[in-house]
C-alpha cells in the first residue's frame, strides 16, 4: 500500500449522496471517513506525487498546481451542495486513516465549533472593478481638452497644455477611482448589512488578472443559503450602471473566508 | 443532519476565468492542518509561485490571472495613493517657493 490520505473538509454526517463520478485530486473518488461523529472527506493519493519531496516539486508546477486546484474545488463545490463543508487548504496529506482520525480527536473541538457557526451558511465573492479608460473616452472633459488642446500644424505642445492636458487625463481617472471607491463602500455597506459576516480581501492585479480595469474592492459575504437568491438580487440592484465601474459576483462557496477563527496550528519544522 | 436549501445557480467557478478566485481560496484560506506530509505552503505561495510567476513566466500569470506579490501591502489602490502624495509634496514644495516672494511683494 503506498496510498496517502488526502483530506478536503471536515464536515458533520450529511444524508444526500455525492455525484457518482466526483473524482478527487489523483483521480481516484473521495470517500467519507467517519470518526467522533464528524466525518473528513478524503481520496487516497500516490505516494509518488503526495509524499514531502514529490509535492514540493509538484506545488512548483503551475499546470500541476491548477489541475490540483481545481480537483480540490471541485469536490468541495459538491460537498457545498449536500452540506456545510470546512475546507481545509490545498495538500493536506497523511499517511493513512489512522492519522486522519488521530488528527480529528485532536481538533475535533474546534471542528465542531466552527461548523457550528458556519452551518448552513455559504460564501458569495464580490468584486467592483473600475475601468477609467471606457469612461475617459465617454467623459464630458475629453471634448473641452481637444479643443483647447492648441495642437495645430505639428506644432510642439506648450509646457503649459501638455501640463493641462496631463492633469485632465490623470483628474478624469481620479474621477472614476474615486466614484468608484465609493461606491464599493456604499456596496459593501449594503451587502455587509444583509450578509452575517464579511471579509475584505486584497484586491487581485488589474494587470495579471485578465479583468479588464483595476480591482478595487474583492470581498467575501457570508450569507445562509436560504437567502442567497435574496443576495444575487441585492448585488444586481445595488450594481451601478456608471461608466467605468463593473460589479462581479461570484459563488456560492464554501465559506473558505470565514474560517478564520479557527486557530492555526503552530507550524513544526520536520 | 443538513438539509440543503435552494441555492442559485453558480456564478461561473468552473469556467477558467476564475482560477485567479479559486487558488486564492484553496491555497491562501481554508483551513490549515499540519498533516503527516509537511509542506510550509506560504513558502511556496509566497516565494516560490511569485517568483515563478514574475521572472519566468508573466504571460502565464496573466492567463492565471493571479499575483501574489499584490496580496503584499503594497497594494495597486496604494501605489495609486504614493503617486497622489508624491503630487502633493510637489505643490507645497512650490507653494513653499512663491509664499515667500509675494511676503516680499506685499512688504515692499
Amino acid at each position: 500500500m503506498t496510498g496517502l490520505r488526502y483530506v478536503y473538509a471536515i464536515c458533520r454526517p450529511f444524508r444526500s449522496a455525492l455525484q457518482r463520478q466526483l473524482t478527487g485530486v489523483a483521480g481516484s473518488p473521495p470517500k467519507q471517513l467517519t470518526h467522533h461523529g464528524l466525518i473528513a472527506v478524503v481520496s487516497t493519493v500516490p505516494e509518488t506525487d503526495f509524499a514531502e519531496e514529490p509535492l514540493r516539486a509538484h506545488l512548483e508546477d503551475m499546470e500541476w498546481l491548477t489541475t490540483t486546484a481545481r480537483a480540490h474545488q471541485q469536490v468541495i463545490d459538491a460537498l457545498t451542495v449536500v452540506t456545510t463543508p470546512l475546507p481545509l487548504r490545498l495538500a493536506t496529506v497523511f499517511r493513512d486513516d489512522s492519522g486522519v482520525r488521530t488528527m480529528i480527536e485532536a481538533r475535533e473541538d474546534d471542528f465542531r465549533r466552527v461548523l457550528d457557526r458556519l452551518e448552513g451558511r455559504v460564501e458569495w465573492g464580490v468584486k467592483v472593478y473600475a475601468e477609467p479608460e471606457s469612461a475617459q473616452a465617454a467623459g464630458p472633459e475629453e471634448g473641452a481638452e481637444g479643443a483647447e488642446g492648441g495642437r495645430t500644424g505639428g506644432a510642439a505642445v506648450s509646457g503649459r497644455d501638455y501640463l493641462r492636458q496631463r492633469r485632465m487625463r490623470t483628474r478624469a481617472r481620479e474621477d472614476v477611482w474615486q466614484k468608484a471607491t465609493a461606491f464599493s463602500g456604499r456596496l459593501h455597506e449594503t451587502l455587509s448589512a444583509f450578509a452575517e459576516d464579511s471579509r475584505l480581501h486584497a484586491p487581485q492585479s488589474a494587470a495579471l488578472s485578465g479583468a479588464s480595469g483595476q480591482n478595487i474592492l474583492n470581498a467575501a459575504y457570508l450569507v445562509p443559503r436560504a437567502e442567497s437568491e435574496e443576495f444575487v438580487e441585492l448585488v444586481d440592484r445595488e450594481k451601478d450602471d456608471a461608466p467605468g465601474i463593473r460589479v462581479e459576483l461570484t459563488g456560492p462557496w464554501a465559506a473558505y473566508s470565514f474560517t478564520g477563527e479557527f486557530a492555526e496550528e503552530p507550524e513544526v519544522e520536520p | 443532519m443538513t438539509t440543503p436549501g435552494r441555492l442559485p445557480q453558480p456564478y461561473g467557478h468552473d469556467s477558467g476565468a476564475n482560477l485567479a478566485d479559486i487558488l486564492e481560496r484553496v491555497l491562501d484560506k481554508g483551513v490549515v492542518i499540519a498533516g503527516d506530509i509537511r509542506i510550509n505552503l506560504l513558502d511556496i505561495e509566497l516565494l516560490t509561485i511569485k517568483l515563478r510567476l514574475v521572472v519566468a513566466s508573466v504571460d502565464k500569470a496573466k492567463e492565471m490571472g493571479i499575483d501574489w506579490w499584490e496580496d503584499d501591502p503594497a497594494l495597486s489602490t496604494r501605489a495609486r495613493r504614493d503617486e497622489l502624495a508624491r503630487e502633493n509634496a510637489e505643490l507645497r514644495e512650490r507653494l513653499a517657493q512663491l509664499e515667500p516672494a509675494r511676503g516680499q511683494e506685499e512688504a515692499s
